[in-house]
């Protein structure tokens, strides 16, 4: 079991890197043995993209020493990564659209024998070299991607989510060979979110949470358990909800309308199939792994994209939106994660908040200021925004900019609200008050759809939640049986029933002290709550807005 | 774009594929050289005695701005733009008319080689500012002409100086025959010289890439800044070449640039270059500055207002990219 540090073929230990107020990373550590597919995991903001930019020298972290072969490593590119020995394969290619794949060879100096090799293990063989990239099918992309690294023959190899788009039968081949790259003296690092190759293919998975490696496990049968334990870490005690559903169990009776009815939705390989309802009353939440297809699946029922299969439904009758206008006109309102995407930041609080009523394309003439400011003041009182830097919306705090977004909507009475993790980035106070603002819409008999990447808050805020999994629902959760432990396996597709006897994950546990690389019962350090880590992974450059008051 | 929907083909490749390929590749200059045929024929219509003289006198006209859309052309392949190109031009032309002033012939040369050195070096300044402060390709570059256009007017502050007879006798006059005009062919021969070999090299391939993909690039391994600052180096080099060009035309000294910047604009979008980068070539833009010249000249034999020249460029410009994107958009839905 001990492997001396010379003999690893990468070792990086103690990396940390924060943005701004935002720590990324607190301590990771991964070592590599020669040889090994090894797993590195962590759920949603555990900061491992950060740790994947570091090690391919995108990102230079703030404290710790990455090793390679046991020389000390100081990438500060994917081209100086590259030559210590370090390749890496994105889930989308790296390759450039506008070249002929020869082209896209030579710029990384890859030898075109070898290439064709990997190609034919990979099962591509045929394969005109003078074809201009962007003229490939975007899966056999992936593919030379892939056998472009391999032909390299790095001392590492890191395939980040690479397997995540790509149809089955590719992804058998590219599992196939990545597998038979065990035993040898070459490493692989691989990246996944589904359970099933990780158990096919890894020999041990390094576990990430909230910046610091938390475990590191041997892969075997049932080991699935023990990583999503791991993932987990304390789960937080929840304050009770004081309502007993009986009121949304009224609203979905029988012969109830829902108020919004999603059948059979899809749109190109990134939703397949997607359906559920949300009744007048209801908080609906949707739990998914990044990249599952919510993405998708809110910017179809925003009006942002049309979908390719599959109907919507609003009060029983099928609806096409053309344009997100079309979507607000029918009583769908969208609240997204990123401010910026919804706030004109240079200007007022009362500005942003009137603007959807003033925007109305049939709406000419002048605006009637008194009844817009009665309107605004109204807002800014019910959702307790702190409007004193509200000449510019960017001057507000992440929180209060949030506030904005939701009071431009509410404040003429809110049909159905998409809200797409509304809460990432910002103070916990500010959390609170946004979960029982959608408490209290849904009591008034708004329909909210509510999409988050943190688990604790479906049982916190929401009725029911869907599961979505490679863009199909794969269960269906009650509101107060979706503690975290639940939702995680589901996210990860590991059971069809929700429920996880005790003693198993009890078990899990115990076994943990047997790995002896495996600090698994390290507590979190009291000081660092959970919110102060927000779901940094999904954008990094940009979380940090908080600080800018 | 329709090869997206077929699989990718097979390995064999004979020489009927390779001209297949080769015209497929190039389609928007081609379609520009029938373009240039059809519109030489209108001319001779219109002026039956149009010859010698009048090529001899368009490709005078046309050479600085060839030399200004290569220049443009490089910079837009890389993902950028340079609206310092016109007064880079206006710069390296007073310096080369105002030390020419002193030298003969074989002292002239070395001057013509030191304002060479000067585009590249201004010319790297710019690509340098962009990658350093990170502040927009399009923001640099137009507060950089300010800063090149006051210096060509410290350096002369009125029309003057000079320019060697070997430089003005390379400009005027024709080679072999009298249907080859002497700076056509220096101005093929320039950029054959420098980018034919470099299109082949891995600097040229890096060219394409950043301007293709930045991201993709750079974690391809290619040094995005670097290269960055290369290509406006190398606009700069050209932006020289095309000022001895303005210098040998018109024996002086001009420290005012002339509208060479968004002509040059003009021709690179004409020329199939796309303002998106990665795509596109040098002999585009070429071919596109001579059917802009070729325009100019007619309505001039036309007895047209010389201003509406400028409205049918425009239009031209408007008419030929929109046909270019609508057959494009017609082949990616085939």
């Amino acid at each position: 079991m001990t492997v001396s540090t010379a003999e690893l073929v990468l070792d990086a230990t103690g990396i940390s890197k924060a943005y701004g107020a935002v720590v990324a990373l607190r301590d990771a550590s991964l070592s590599v043995r020669p040889g090994e597919v090894h797993a590195l995991m962590g759920a949603n903001g555990a900061g491992k993209s950060t740790f994947v930019k570091i090690l391919t020298g995108a990102v230079r972290p703030d404290s710790g020493r990455i090793a390679l072969r046991g020389r000390e490593s100081s990438a500060h590119s994917p081209r100086e990564a590259r030559r210590l020995g370090l390749v890496s394969v994105y889930q989308e290619p790296s390759l450039l659209p506008d070249l002929d794949l020869r082209s896209n060879l030579r710029l990384t100096d890859t030898p075109v024998e070898a290439f064709r090799h990997w190609m034919g293990e990979l099962g591509h063989p045929q394969l005109d070299l003078s074809t201009i990239t962007r003229e490939v099918p975007l899966a056999s992309l992936r593919i030379v991607d892939l056998a472009r690294a391999l032909a390299i023959e790095p001392d590492v190899l890191l395939l980040d989510e690479m397997t995540a788009a790509l149809p089955a039968d590719l992804t058998e081949h590219v599992l196939d060979v990545i597998g038979r790259q065990r035993g040898g003296d070459k490493s692989v690092i691989f990246i996944s979110h589904r359970m099933i190759e990780i158990a096919a293919i890894c020999d041990r998975a390094t576990v990430l949470r909230e910046g610091v490696t938390v475990g590191v496990v041997d892969v075997a049968p049932r080991s699935e358990e023990r990583i999503v334990e791991l993932m987990l870490g304390k789960v937080d005690e929840l304050p009770e909800r004081t309502d007993d559903g009986a009121r949304v169990a009224a609203a979905r009776g029988a012969d109830a309308t829902p108020r919004l009815a999603v059948n059979g939705l899809g749109s190109g390989t990134a939703l397949e199939d997607v359906s559920f309802t949300v009744y007048p009353g209801e908080v609906l939440g949707v739990v998914a792994l990044e990249g599952q297809g919510q993405d998708e699946l809110f910017d179809i029922l925003a009006g942002a994209i049309r979908p390719s299969r599959g109907e919507v439904q609003v009060d029983g009758s099928a609806v096409t939106f053309r344009h997100p206008a079309d979507a607000i006109r029918a009583g769908l309102v969208y609240i997204a994660a990123d401010r910026a995407e919804a706030l004109l930041m240079q200007r007022s609080v009362r500005e942003n908040i009137s603007l959807p009523t003033v925007a109305g394309m049939r709406r000419w003439g002048l605006i009637n200021l008194g009844r817009e400011s009665g309107k605004v003041r109204k807002a800014v009182d019910t959702l307790q925004i702190d409007a004193r830097a509200g000449a510019e919306v960017r001057r507000l705090s992440g929180g209060n900019q949030q506030k904005v977004t939701i009071a431009r909507w509410v404040t003429d009475g809110v049909h159905t609200m998409l809200c797409f993790d509304p809460t990432r980035g910002i103070d916990i106070r500010t959390k609170n008050q946004i979960y029982v603002l959608l408490r209290e819409l849904a009591e008034a008999g708004a329909a909210i759809l509510l999409y988050t990447s943190e688990l604790k808050e479906i049982q916190l805020v929401c009725d029911r939640a869907v599961v979505i999994f490679g863009g199909r629902v794969v269960s269906e959760i009650e509101g107060r049986d979706a503690d975290e432990p639940t939702l995680l396996r589901a996210a990860y597709n590991l059971r069809a029933d929700a429920e996880l006897p005790e003693e198993t994950v009890a078990e899990a546990v115990t076994e943990t002290p047997t790995e002896p690389e495996a600090p698994a019962e390290t507590p979190l350090p009291e000081t660092t709550p959970v919110e102060s880590v927000p779901a940094q992974s999904a954008s990094p450059e940009t979380a940090p807005t908080e600080d800018d008051t | 774009m329709s090869a997206a929907a077929q699989p990718v083909s097979t390995g064999s490749s004979d020489a009927m594929d390779g001209v297949q390929r080769a015209v497929r590749h190039n389609l928007w200059t081609i379609g520009l050289l029938i373009f240039l045929a059809v519109l030489l024929v209108f001319t001779k219509l219109i002026q039956p005695n149009y010859g010698p003289t009048g090529i001899q006198g368009l490709a005078v006209s046309a050479a600085a701005l060839a030399l200004a859309a290569v220049a443009q052309a490089i910079v837009v392949i890389s993902g950028g733009i340079d609206l310092s190109i016109g007064a880079m031009m206006a710069f390296t032309n007073v310096v080369a008319a105002q030390a020419m002033r002193y030298t003969d012939d074989t002292t002239g040369i070395a001057v013509a080689i030191g304002v060479l050195l000067l585009g590249l070096l201004i010319g790297a300044i710019n690509g340098a500012l962009i990658v350093a402060t990170r502040v927009a390709d399009i923001i640099v570059t137009l507060a950089m002409s300010f800063v090149w256009a006051g210096c060509a007017l410290l350096v002369l502050n009125v029309p003057g100086g000079q320019a060697d007879k070997w430089l003005t006798q390379l400009a005027s006059g024709s080679l072999l025959t009298e249907w080859l005009p002497k700076p056509a062919v220096l101005v093929l021969l320039i950029i054959g010289l420098i980018w034919i070999p470099l299109r082949r090299s891995r600097l040229g391939l890096s060219l394409y890439a950043i301007g293709s993909d930045r991201l993709a690039a750079f974690r391809s391994g290619v040094s995005v800044g670097r290269t960055k600052i290369i290509s406006y180096a190398l606009a700069g080099l050209f932006s020289a070449i095309g000022g001895l060009a303005i210098t040998a035309n018109t024996g002086i000294g001009t420290p005012l640039p002339g509208g060479y910047t968004l002509t040059s604009v003009a021709a690179v979008v004409l020329g199939g270059v796309s303002l998106a980068g990665g795509r596109g070539g040098v002999f585009g833009p070429l071919v596109a500055v001579i059917i802009l010249a070729l325009i100019r000249t007619d309505m001039t034999f036309l007895n047209l207002n010389s201003n509406l020249a400028t409205v049918t460029q425009g239009v031209i410009l408007i008419v030929v990219v929109m046909l270019g994107s609508l057959a494009a958009l017609r082949r990616s839905r085939a």
